[in-house]
Parts: C-alpha cells; sequence; structure tokens
C-alpha cells in the first residue's frame, strides 16, 4: 500500500511539470571528432572541454532552472532573485560554448580559411585587414584579466563589427543588447591549459587556424543582408 | 617537488616559475616606469592601486605577487591535519566546529564563478573568523581584513594534475597541503592588531 501511494504521488507532482512543459538542455554533438583540430587545439582538451566542462554548465543550468522554476510556482520571490547568478553563470557557459564549437572547424573543413563576401568586406572596412582584426582580438583576448571570452560581434542597430570582451561566462549581450556574437574565442585556462600552459597569446595566435568563418559569415550575412 | 603527490613538481615549476615570477616581472617593469608608485612597501601599493575599487593597471600585477607569496607559505609539505591551540579554539567558537569550518570552506571554493581566490581571515571589525572568497587578483588586504590562509581557485593552480575536478583538489589542500603552523603563526601576529577576548589585566 506504502507503495501505491508512492507511485500516485510521484504521477501528481511529474505530471504538472510536464503540462509546464519545463524544457531541460543537453550537450550538443560535435560536428567533427575530438582530435580534428589538432594540432591547433589538442584532442585531450577538446574532449575534457566538452565533455566535462560544457556537460557541467549544463547540468548545473538545468538544475537551477528547476529551481527557479519551483520558486516561480512558490511565489518565492528571493529564491528567484538569487538564483539569478547561478543561471547566468551556467546558462551563459551553456550559450558561450555552444557557440564556440560552431565557430571551429577542422582545416580540412574549411577551419582557417579567411571570410569572403560581405563579412570580409566588413572587415577590411573596419579593421583595415583580417590580420589587423586578428591581431586586436589578440591583444584583447590576452588582456583579460582572470576568465572571459573575447569576440567579434555584429551591433544589429548599428550594423558595424564590434570587438568586446567578457568576464566569466558572461553571455554577450550583457555588454550591448543589440550585439550577435559571430566569433567566440574562450580564454578560461580550461580552453588551452595542458596545451600552451601560462602562454596564452600562443594559443590565441594558433586557434584562427581551425576558426570557421563560414559560420561567422552566416550569422552576419543574417543581421546585414 | 616536495608537494607530490598532492601538487605535482610540473604545477609549481610552472605556477611559481612561470605565473608568479611573470607577475613580479611586470611588476617590476611597471614600478620602473612610475615614480609615484616607488618606494611603497607591497602591502601599501595593494592598497593604494586598488583605488577603492577602481584599480590601477598596477594592481592586478602586485596583488597576485602578494597573493601567491601568500598561497605558498600557505602550505607545507606534510601539511593537512587540524589547527592547534588557540586557532582550533578561534575557529571551533566561530564555526561551531572544524568539520563545520572544512565543509563550508570547501563549498565556497567550489561554488566560486571564475578565476578567483578562497581565504580564511580574521575580520578586523567584526572580530572574527571568516571566509571570504575573492574574484581574479582581489584580496582581503584592501578591505583591511588579516588573511590566515589562502587557496588559489584559478584553474592554472589545479588544471594539470586535477584537471577539472575541483572537488579533489579542494579536499587534497585540506588534507595534505595546508599549513595550519603558518596559519597559527599569522594568528598570533593578527592578535597584536585585533583584540579577540577580554586582555589579562593583572590585578596586584
Amino acid at each position: 500500500m506504502a507503495l501505491r501511494t508512492l507511485t500516485t504521488r510521484k504521477t501528481l507532482t511529474t505530471f504538472p511539470q510536464q503540462l509546464r512543459g519545463l524544457q531541460t538542455f543537453t550537450l550538443p554533438d560535435l560536428s567533427y571528432d575530438y582530435g580534428a583540430l589538432e594540432p591547433a587545439i589538442s584532442g585531450d582538451i577538446m574532449q575534457l572541454h566538452h565533455q566535462k566542462h560544457h556537460q557541467t554548465y549544463i547540468t548545473n543550468y538545468n538544475k537551477a532552472l528547476e529551481q527557479l522554476d519551483d520558486a516561480i510556482v512558490k511565489g518565492d520571490a528571493s529564491t528567484a532573485v538569487k538564483l539569478h547568478s547561478a543561471i547566468k553563470f551556467n546558462g551563459g557557459g551553456h550559450v558561450n560554448h555552444s557557440i564556440f564549437w560552431k565557430n571551429l572547424a577542422p582545416t580540412k573543413e574549411g577551419g582557417g580559411e579567411p571570410p569572403h563576401g560581405s563579412l570580409g568586406w566588413a572587415i577590411d572596412q573596419s579593421y583595415g585587414s583580417l590580420d589587423k582584426l586578428i591581431a586586436k582580438m589578440n591583444a584583447e583576448g590576452a588582456a583579460v584579466q582572470g576568465s572571459g571570452w573575447v569576440w567579434l560581434a555584429v551591433d544589429k542597430e548599428l550594423k558595424r563589427l564590434v570587438v568586446e570582451t567578457t568576464a566569466n561566462q558572461d553571455p554577450l549581450v550583457t555588454k550591448g543588447p543589440s550585439l550577435v556574437p559571430l566569433i567566440g574565442i574562450d580564454v578560461w585556462e580550461h580552453a588551452y591549459y595542458l596545451q600552451y600552459k601560462n602562454v596564452r597569446p600562443d594559443y590565441l595566435k594558433n586557434i584562427w587556424k581551425v576558426i570557421n568563418w563560414k559560420y561567422a559569415s552566416e550569422m552576419y550575412e543574417k543581421e546585414c543582408p | 617537488d616536495a608537494l607530490e603527490p598532492y601538487m605535482s613538481k610540473r604545477t609549481l615549476e610552472l605556477h611559481w616559475g612561470e605565473h608568479h615570477r611573470g607577475y613580479v616581472e611586470s611588476l617590476n617593469k611597471y614600478l620602473e616606469k612610475d615614480d609615484i608608485l616607488y618606494g611603497y612597501t607591497l602591502d601599501e601599493l595593494i592598497r593604494v592601486t586598488y583605488n577603492n575599487g577602481n584599480p590601477l593597471p598596477e594592481y592586478n600585477v602586485a596583488a597576485q605577487v602578494w597573493n601567491h607569496d601568500f598561497f605558498w607559505e600557505s602550505m607545507q609539505p606534510g601539511g593537512g591535519n587540524l589547527p592547534i591551540l588557540g586557532l582550533l579554539q578561534q575557529i571551533e567558537k566561530d564555526f561551531g566546529s572544524f568539520s563545520n569550518f572544512r565543509e563550508e570552506f570547501t563549498e565556497t571554493a567550489l561554488t566560486l564563478f571564475g578565476s578567483g581566490w578562497v581565504w580564511l581571515v580574521l575580520k578586523r571589525n567584526e572580530k572574527r573568523l571568516a571566509i571570504a572568497t575573492t574574484t581574479n587578483a582581489v584580496t582581503p588586504l584592501v578591505w583591511d581584513d588579516i588573511p590566515l590562509l589562502s587557496l588559489d581557485m584559478w584553474e592554472h593552480a589545479y588544471y594539470l594534475d586535477y584537471k577539472n575536478d575541483k572537488a579533489r583538489y579542494v579536499n587534497v589542500f585540506m588534507d595534505h597541503l595546508v599549513s595550519w603552523n603558518a596559519a597559527l603563526a599569522r594568528m598570533a601576529r593578527a592578535q597584536s592588531f585585533v583584540n579577540l577576548g577580554e586582555p589579562k589585566i593583572p590585578v596586584a
């Protein structure tokens, strides 16, 4: 009889949740093998980064969302607000890394191939040349204190390219609500330490060999047709 | 390699030899150029360049030099175990028990977002021990509190040895590396600045 009450109670609690449709997130697959980005980024780093770090962000994000959902239903404002930093950090981590995986491609699939079309033209217009843009992004990326990201973004209101940095896992929109990320480079130490140790500038120099400009061009053309 | 197998020789070579050394060299380079800042002691330099929350560029390197010095001295080979004497008493008074303290310290270290440090500090105004976290290069010195122990939670401190298993790193630190002797010495010195109990005034 105890078993019966257990099962009925369980269905009572899960049923309304399914009605509300709380979506959980899962780790997106990479479209290339872990070792496909060598020698720019080692297979070990890719595997750890994807399977451990990104997965942890997703797990904690799902947990925080569940807790938030609970707090909202119960009308618990202080818990709901307290969860915001966990959501920004873990949710941001998930969002940022999902973009990052698409920003990378093995050289034989076009990684490192400079952008053509409107994005290439816009880069030359705003920065003079692709090399100058890369130098700028590398300088800003190396200067990030502690953990963060360096971004190439397009401001969809002003229709121009922007180089920005964010701290920790803050998503790019925290720097400007109309910024759309084109390329993000993870400069957290876990992204390069096993291979490049503390020489972040070397990591930044080499990562351009596997940057997927095709994705960036697609995103750019969507905002600036 | 004295801290093996808990902190590998390779980590120390990199952490001390490259990161810490890099900070020292950058700081020296800054000080060469800047006449105003020359002549301060490191502690004063940190407070001045912190600029009440709007840190000057020298702040990061100065504070990281100090932080790392402090961190190396917070560890010892054969460390771990329990604090003794007055420090243990104070911990029990302010946290309830040593295991409460250890749990809170571990929990704090694991929930730190991004790069930073976890500290056991003596709070000057509240006259009690507390656990503090700081991000990036911030140090409790800037709030005028007295640090007793620190743990570097920047990824470079543990990544080579533990990859992303922070929990294991923190537990190993508490079990095998933390130097309660250093903390005790620092506590003794701190008591000349902070009155923790009633002073024993002789009657006759």
